[in-house]
């Protein structure tokens, strides 16, 4: 926490941390009221790190998500990204920052229905510019990464629930992204099912990759090794977890 | 993403979905089908109408003096009376031509008739009889197969010699010889000399339904009053010694008429012109409505083509959604979406190519029309297919390119 206090606005944030938000808030204007979903957000977390965000429903989670996904911009408030500020650039360089720095993973998989898993894999590589022969090698080992080496040419419908999950986590993984982020990846998943996704994810962690997910479950949390709590649109408590 | 992951996703986009592609593409398809079939038409007849037509029926650096013209669209009544009282062309108009003009050209005199000639109990109905003088067949063209032409001679002295067409010779004789036999032509017996080579048709109409019979022989009575000619055929070596030709004769013409200078012709000197005028007139009519049917149903296609584009994009704001999650520019979404309409469209338009060139085949071999498909017409086509897509396309592309990703993820 006290890193982020002595963070102030125009500091370029130090090499190793590769998250900085800063009182980040985002506002829904319902019309009628003003939704206030994030009410100053500040939290850092740093190359390695293995994050798990909880917090009852509504508190804000999917919202910080997306917002650290640059898949929504904040109402105010700052986000750094890999040193680089983000939270107020355009469309194209926060899609250029989607395709190259963030890897995520989607409670309901989210894959392309007609595409066998090689081609989900592959999309993301298709919006980098890659050539069909590189991006072809680099979804089949992400794909060998996750285990699913031998169910390259399947479609989603002929995949276990498992499985389709460990297709979007290669999907995230294949352009090598600075973090991984995951918004109740185990949601839709069983207890078995769940335990071996959170196994790829401690695997992938411990060959260092940066990994923030949200979840409801206390056993998935376990997993991280820092906890942030979110209620009603702020942190309520952030605190690493006994190895 | 680059421009040809962009056709890539659009034909496996279309390949999936063949039969909602397959309506899409209906309308563009249509409009190019005419639009080929129609020009092939168009392009055919008016090749024939140059090239071939004019000079069967008139003969190169031609020109004829009539009455009235030989070919007229949409005169009026009052028009075609006035024709009918002009004097007739005599005898005596030609030779006066014949003997004034100082261009060197070969002269005809010709009238003609429907008949019927017979051979024994055979008998061939509705020929043209024609009484001519023995240059006809070098203005004409009229290359003689089996026998001779008849002479200046025969000619002069009324011989009753006849050449006849290949149907005529054909429909009386069979496969037997015809020459030196006798046929009867209003009664009075001919002795066939020659057959002309097979002339095919033209526009349908039969070319080989003819006798020619010297100007002067008893059958002239079958034509025209004694004394009249339908019309005096005049060739030149060129085009410009025809022109010259032209003012003499109707200098001749006027003078032997007594016209004043402010009178108006009571004659025509006609030429393949004249033809070809005629035609230009009726392909106007072409001109004029194709393209009318062509654009309406390339826009209606059009139209089809957004709304099946709008409804893709209703369809698929999830994969849209997903798509920029994984760093889709608003471009890159753009480009797919224009890529599928174009390629739907330009289907339509190569599906429609075809069915032109299957049109124009079968108009060839069903009907008289001559058709000949005209490049630029397929190139119109593929032109027009590209710019239906893009047109019809931008809007629903740019509503798929402006979601909120988001937003988009989240819809069911
Ligand atoms: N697009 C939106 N328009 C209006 N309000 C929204 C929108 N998205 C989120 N909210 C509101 O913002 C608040 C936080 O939502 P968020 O989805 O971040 O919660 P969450 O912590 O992810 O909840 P859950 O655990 O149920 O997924 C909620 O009150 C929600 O209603
Ligand atoms: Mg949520």
């Amino acid at each position: 926490m006290s890193n982020v206090q002595l963070f102030r606005t125009g500091d370029t944030p130090l090499p190793d941390v590769i998250i900085l938000t800063h009182k980040l808030t985002r506002e829904y204007d319902m019309g009628s009221e003003l939704v206030r979903a994030l009410r100053g957000v500040s939290v850092q977390i740093q190359r390695n790190e293995y994050v798990a965000v909880m917090g009852p429903s509504g508190s804000g989670k999917s919202t910080l998500m997306n917002l650290i996904g640059c898949l929504d911009t904040p109402t105010s408030g700052e986000y750094w990204l890999n040193g680089q500020k983000v939270s107020d650039l355009a469309d194209d360089e926060l899609a250029r920052i989607r395709n190259k720095e963030i890897g995520f993973v989607f409670q309901t998989f989210n894959l392309l229905p007609r595409a066998d898993a090689l081609h989900n894999v592959e999309l993301p590589l298709i919006y980098a510019g890659m050539s069909a022969k590189s991006r072809r090698e680099r979804a089949v080992h992400a794909l060998e990464r996750v285990g699913l080496g031998n169910r390259m040419d399947h479609k989603p419908n002929e995949l276990s629930g498992g499985q389709r999950q460990r297709v979007a986590i290669a999907r995230a993984l294949v352009n090598e992204p600075s973090i991984l982020l995951a918004d109740e990846p185990t949601g839709n998943l069983d207890s078995t099912t769940s335990t071996e996704i959170m196994g790829v994810f401690g695997e992938l962690h411990r060959q260092g990759q940066t990994v923030v997910m949200v979840t409801h479950e206390q056993d998935i949390a376990a997993h991280a090794e820092r906890v942030i709590t979110l209620r009603d649109g702020v942190v309520a408590t952030d605190q690493a977890r006994a190895a | 993403m680059p421009f040809y992951e962009a056709i890539r996703l659009a034909l496996q986009t279309i390949r999936s979905q063949k039969l909602k592609s397959g309506f899409s593409l209906l309308g563009v398809f249509v409009g190019v089908a005419s639009l080929i079939a129609a020009w092939s038409i168009a392009n055919g007849v008016n090749r024939y109408m140059t090239e071939k037509f004019a000079q069967t029926l008139y003969g190169v650096n031609t020109f004829q003096l009539r009455r009235q013209p030989m070919f007229n669209a949409n005169v009026p009544d009052s028009v075609w009376r006035a024709w009918r009282r002009r004097p007739r062309i005599r005898f005596s108009d030609a030779e006066a031509i014949s003997a004034g003009l100082t261009i060197p050209v070969i002269t005809a005199w010709q009238s003609s008739d429907q008949v019927s000639v017979t051979y024994g109990n055979k008998e061939a109905r509705d020929i043209e009889l024609t009484a001519a003088s023995e240059r006809y067949f070098d203005i004409k063209n009229l290359g003689i197969a089996v026998g001779r032409p008849f002479t200046g001679e025969e000619n002069r002295s009324g011989a009753p010699v006849a050449v006849l067409g290949e149907a005529v010779a054909k429909r009386l004789f069979s496969d037997r010889n015809p020459l030196g036999k006798s046929v009867r032509i209003g009664g009075v017996p001919y002795r066939v000399i020659g057959v002309v080579e097979h002339q095919g048709s033209i526009l349908g109409f039969p070319l080989d339904r003819f006798v020619v019979v010297p100007a002067l022989s008893p059958a002239q009575n079958l034509v025209n009053p004694p004394g009249i000619l339908d019309a005096f055929l005049v060739k030149a070596r060129s085009d410009l010694e025809m022109r010259e030709a032209i003012s003499q004769a109707e200098g001749i013409m006027r003078s032997r008429r007594h016209l004043r200078p402010k009178q108006d012709n009571n004659f025509v000197l006609d030429t393949s012109e004249g033809v070809q005028r005629f035609w230009a007139g009726i392909s106007r009519i072409l001109v004029t409505v194709i393209p009318g049917i062509v654009i309406v149903s390339l826009v209606i296609g059009g139209i089809v083509i957004m709304n099946i584009m709008l409804m893709a994009v209703a369809e698929r704001t999830r994969e849209i959604g997903l798509r920029k999650s994984l760093g889709a520019r608003r471009t890159d979404v753009l480009r797919q979406f224009l890529a599928e309409s174009t390629v739907i469209s330009l289907l339509g338009a190569a599906f429609g190519i075809g069915a032109g060139i299957g049109l124009t085949i079968l108009i060839n071999a069903v009907s008289p029309l001559p058709a000949s498909v005209s490049p630029t017409s397929v190139l119109m086509g593929v032109m027009l297919g590209a710019g239906v897509g893009i047109v019809f396309g931008v809007y629903p592309a740019s509503r798929a390119a402006r979601l909120d990703p988001i937003t988009a993820l989240r819809q069911e």
